[in-house]
């Protein structure tokens, strides 16, 4: 059976625009040939912006699920956002990889611990790993802190530890980072930026 | 970026150089083709390498690296002396008039003041002259031999095409054909944009090649220009905001400073970033650094910050120097450091000379790894065979390795290259028990501060005050936290004009960083994204694209620090009298009959400032204008001076064959151990320079299968005549070798790298990419750094990535 695209349109599940469906590669008539469902059809569309290089180009993520309560949210497509303004819906090569770094198989997963001279990684706990991190910093902190210069003038520093800040994480992580770092006296402190 | 990625399509010439933008940016580089297309753009692209940037050019010139400062400097002396040069833009906004102190002189090699044992400049006589007012002294005439005018022509009088051609290599021809297009620009109705990247700022250099492409563009009046401007194209996706936020040893938000530990007087702390003006008239808009430093400590320490303690000025650690990421490797080397976080951060793979890095987190007692990927820096300690050769039962560092989401999986704002802070959301939850880099950071402070509480420890005081208020401690929102930065009102806010009428209750947002006080009643942690969250809303997620100029504003997608503007400067895009330059590109003018400065963007004005008081467009300066003078600012001179990269394919610097001490950046630090590491010609007679390719992204993508799949195998690039010299065929296995490591890598033999005649000898580049390491699904190789030296920019300390030597050899 042919359908004109105005039918097939009406034929289509609710809910969400053809045009997006023949972008994606599915043709009408190949469409109808297919028996199972669109992911399209139960997908949520969320915008975000490229993680690589400094363009900021928009990109629209599309996740099976609708963000329900419990739901598990997937994200199986992801593609440049069309009104953007400075992408305008296209990507290169690394972004168009995208989807392949959200899913890939050496993404972290949980805290793990190396502990001195031996040869792998120990799952731990967060409670494990902040608790166990948070002593070595105050046992640090504490032993090395330069509250007055051989001057005797009030310094309040602390340069044996050293903190290196991202370079894609985003504003929000990197302010309070910033202050939490601060607060402790560390001036060994840098981003990529420096680099 | 001066300007923004949109507003490239404005440019009527495009100079990329210290960059490859059609590779590594290129989606941005769209723009660059929609110049060519719409506008008739003419690009120019200066490279060792012929890249994909260039196979799109007008005009391709090869150049050395590490002689951009040479090139720009003789692009320089052809404008100057071939009278090509906005002349009414440089007398009415730049320093050109300005008479500086006899004391400042230039001779082989050195600036005045130099100390040869210290590697340092005393630099008390790079200052202007002051009258008896207090005024800097100027002479409208230019003809005075002390002003800015005659120092500048004398400084770069001695860059001739001649000089170009034998320190750039650049042929003679291809120099002056790039240099007649720049010089096209120099009338008001023809406009250049420079896009350039780590090409520029990854050299002991780096900092004074940026300053004399500023200055090239000053000369063109170029800056403040639709089109136009000196545009950075930052490698990451938000290291722009992760500067502006200050995450630097030396900084604070909003490009605030840490105190020095000299500086023990609070009121002469502030008063030394608040400059008074230098010229009558002039606005000086770090005057109200006072403002923007209580409103940080008001949002960072709450009713901790009063007046009576200076608004907790003793919190602040102070510097006895800067503590940039070179500095603390060799600090940890030296087994000076105890512990250390990555937060999606790589540095086994990003610091120069892997070896001494490797060996420096071996002395660590603990790392903490912080990243959504399995970094090799998290492995640092695990043997890889030849890719990682090392015992880890020889390393007593304890690794804790935290999971982070990615950006898919939670809110916030990044901001782009052109300054645009654009809003995020969730798409999906995070693997596994990945957190966000907010909960980790919260989670690791809130035990610390209990264990403070608890015991007690050293200078608790900053960790028990600092203001915590989110809804759950344990996981500030990004809503919250771009709302702090943004800053509020502590007490209600009322005009400064008329004290009747409210402008803000207590506890609302502020619109913008006009509103921050010096008296605690505002809180504000970042006052550059102050209006990024009003009581409008979050202006970050705005998403409107209209146009109505058609000059690619769109002032209402996204903000863009500061205040919304997108165009830095853009006073000087109108002349003296307020019109604009071009009839065709109007950006900012003034409207006399409403008595403001109007126009297609936010205007980077004083609003009310008319065009007869005078007032300069680089109100942040206290000269009011641009400086062609760095005064005091740099460390290595108030003008770019050549000097070669510290690994030098011909051992002698042509500017000063006969100084010895000045063959490279006098100023720049190098460590003990450091400087006997650098190899020499004779050993390693090769150019070698780094990069990123098309296909990847610095060392992520090599985790992701699609980029693997496109790019699955380490290579280097050399030129045909160089294999054919080393007897090398394209797919050899070569072994390239520093005097700091080696790496093995597949040849790609290439026509787009060709010798260059430099200073009577032949200079082959080799091309190293940068994208393997030991972890990933693209086959392993060999970490590309392991070859690097370790020495930074005088000013920056970015270390000298793209100009150190090698030897090439079959494997």
């Amino acid at each position: 059976m042919q359908l004109s695209r105005r039918q097939f349109f009406k034929v289509a599940a609710g809910g969400l625009t053809g045009s997006s469906l023949v972008a994606m590669g599915f043709s009408p008539t190949a469409a109808l040939a297919e028996v199972r469902t669109f992911k399209l059809a139960r997908s949520t569309e969320t915008r975000n912006t490229c993680p690589y290089c400094s363009v900021g180009c928009g990109i629209i993520m599309y996740s099976l699920g609708d963000k329900a309560k419990n739901a598990h949210a997937e994200i199986f497509h992801i593609e440049g956002d069309p009104d953007h303004p400075v992408n305008r819906g296209s990507l290169c090569p690394k972004g168009a990889g995208l989807l392949d770094f959200v899913h890939s198989k050496n993404r972290l997963k949980y805290p793990e611990v190396r502990e001195p001279g031996t040869k792998e990684w120990k799952r731990i706990s967060w409670d494990e790993a902040f608790t166990r991190i948070a002593k070595l910093v105050k046992e640090d902190r504490d032993a090395n802190f330069i509250a007055k210069n051989a001057d005797g003038v009030t310094v309040n520093r602390w340069l044996t530890t050293g903190f290196l800040a991202a370079s894609a994480s985003s504003n929000e992580a990197g302010y309070i980072t910033h202050k939490v770092v601060r607060s402790l006296g560390m001036l060994a402190f840098d981003n990529q930026a420096r680099v | 970026m001066t300007n923004h990625w949109s507003d490239i399509k404005n440019a009527d010439v495009v100079l990329i150089m210290g960059g490859n933008a059609a590779e590594a940016h290129p989606c941005g580089f769209k723009w660059v083709t929609e110049a060519k297309a719409k506008n008739k753009a003419r690009l120019i692209v200066v490279d060792p390498r012929f890249t994909r940037s260039a196979a799109l050019a007008d005009l391709y010139a090869p150049i050395r690296t590490g002689t951009d400062i040479a090139f720009l400097g003789g692009v320089i002396n052809y404008l100057i002396a071939g009278n090509k040069v906005h002349m009414d833009y440089i007398k009415s906004y730049t320093d050109m008039s300005y008479l500086v102190k006899d004391e400042f002189a230039f001779a082989d090699g050195f600036f005045s003041g130099y100390d040869a044992e210290k590697r340092k400049y005393d630099k008390a006589g790079w200052e202007y002259q002051t009258g008896e007012d207090g005024y800097v002294k100027t002479d409208p005439t230019l003809e005075n031999p002390r002003c800015v005018w005659n120092l500048l022509k004398a400084h770069f009088a001695r860059y001739t095409p001649e000089m170009v051609e034998k320190i750039c290599g650049t042929p003679r021809d291809k120099f002056l054909q790039v240099a007649e297009m720049l010089a096209s620009t120099h009338t008001p109705d023809r406009v250049m944009t420079i896009l350039y990247a780590l090409g520029w700022t990854q050299h002991s250099t780096g900092s004074q090649i940026i300053r004399t492409a500023a200055m090239v563009q000053l000369l063109l009046g170029n800056i403040g220009r639709a089109g136009g401007g000196v545009n950075a194209l930052r490698g990451h996706s938000n290291i722009q905001g992760l500067t502006d936020l200050g995450l630097l040893s030396n900084l604070l938000p909003g490009y605030m400073t840490l105190p020095g530990e000299k500086e023990t007087d609070y009121d002469a702390y502030i008063a030394k970033r608040a400059p008074k003006p230098m010229r009558p008239g002039q606005l000086s808009y770090w005057q109200n650094y006072g403002k923007f430093h209580v409103s940080l400590m008001k949002a960072w320490y709450g009713a901790a910050a009063t007046k009576d303690n200076n608004w907790a000025f003793d919190y602040l650690p102070k510097l006895d120097k800067t503590y940039d990421v070179l500095q603390v490797f060799e600090l940890m080397h030296q087994g000076k450091m105890t512990g250390y976080f990555a937060q999606g951060f790589n540095p086994l793979n990003s610091f120069p000379n892997k070896a001494k890095v490797s060996a420096a987190l071996s002395k660590l007692k603990f790392l903490v790894i912080m990243d959504p990927l399995a970094t090799e820096t998290s492995e640092f300690w695990q043997n890889h065979g030849e890719f990682n050769d090392v015992d880890p039962a020889k390393i007593q560092t304890t690794v804790f390795r935290l999971p982070t989401t990615c950006f898919a999986e939670e809110d916030g704002a990044i901001v782009n290259s052109g300054r645009w802070l654009q809003w995020h959301w969730k798409g999906a939850d995070a693997p596994g028990e990945a957190k966000t880099d907010p909960e980790i950071m919260a989670g690791l402070f809130l035990r610390l501060r209990e264990m403070y509480k608890k015991d007690g420890g050293a200078f608790p005081d900053p960790i028990l005050n600092l203001a915590w208020a989110y809804k759950l401690p344990h996981e500030p929102s990004p809503e919250e936290l771009a709302k702090e930065y943004n800053g509020k009102a502590l007490a209600d806010q009322f005009d400064a004009k008329d004290p009747t009428k409210l402008v803000k209750k207590a506890g609302e947002l502020l619109d913008g960083f006009a509103q921050l006080k010096d008296d605690g009643s505002t809180a504000c942690g970042c006052w550059i994204f102050s209006g990024a969250w009003t009581e409008k809303g979050n202006m970050m997620a705005r998403r409107d694209t209209a146009d109505p100029w058609h000059n690619g504003q769109t002032l209402g997608w996204a903000f863009a620090w500061p205040a919304n503007r997108r165009i830095l400067y853009n006073r000087a895009a109108a002349d003296p009298s307020g019109k604009p330059w071009d009839a065709k590109r109007k950006q900012v003018w003034w409207d006399a009959a409403q008595s403001k400065w109007v126009g297609s963007d936010v205007p980077d004005f004083k609003a009310d400032s008319a065009p007869e008081d005078g007032m300069g467009p680089f109100i942040m300066n206290p000269e009011g204008v641009a400086r062609f003078f760095a005064r005091g600012m740099m460390n290595e001179g108030p003008f770019p001076e050549h000097y070669e990269p510290f690994e030098t394919p011909i051992g002698t610097n042509p500017m000063h064959p006969n100084n010895p001490k000045a063959i490279s950046n006098p100023a720049a630090r190098v460590f003990k151990g450091d400087m006997e590491a650098f190899g020499t010609a004779k050993d390693f007679p090769y150019a070698a320079t780094t990069y990123r390719l098309t296909e990847h992204f610095h060392y992520w993508t090599k985790h992701v299968e699609s980029n693997a799949i496109t790019q699955p195998e380490q290579f280097v690039e050399i030129g045909e005549a160089l294999a054919a010299e080393k007897g090398i065929k394209a797919g050899d296995k070569v072994k390239v070798s520093s005097n700091r490591g080696y790496i093995k890598a597949v040849a790609v033999v290439t026509k787009r790298i060709k010798p260059l005649q430099v200073d009577g000898k032949t200079v082959h580049h080799v091309g190293i990419p940068l994208h393997w390491g030991f972890k990933g699904v693209a086959k392993n190789g060999f970490i590309t750094n392991t070859l690097t030296p370790f020495v930074g920019d005088a000013n920056t300390q970015t270390p000298e990535f793209k100009s150190f030597l090698v030897n090439v050899e079959k494997a």
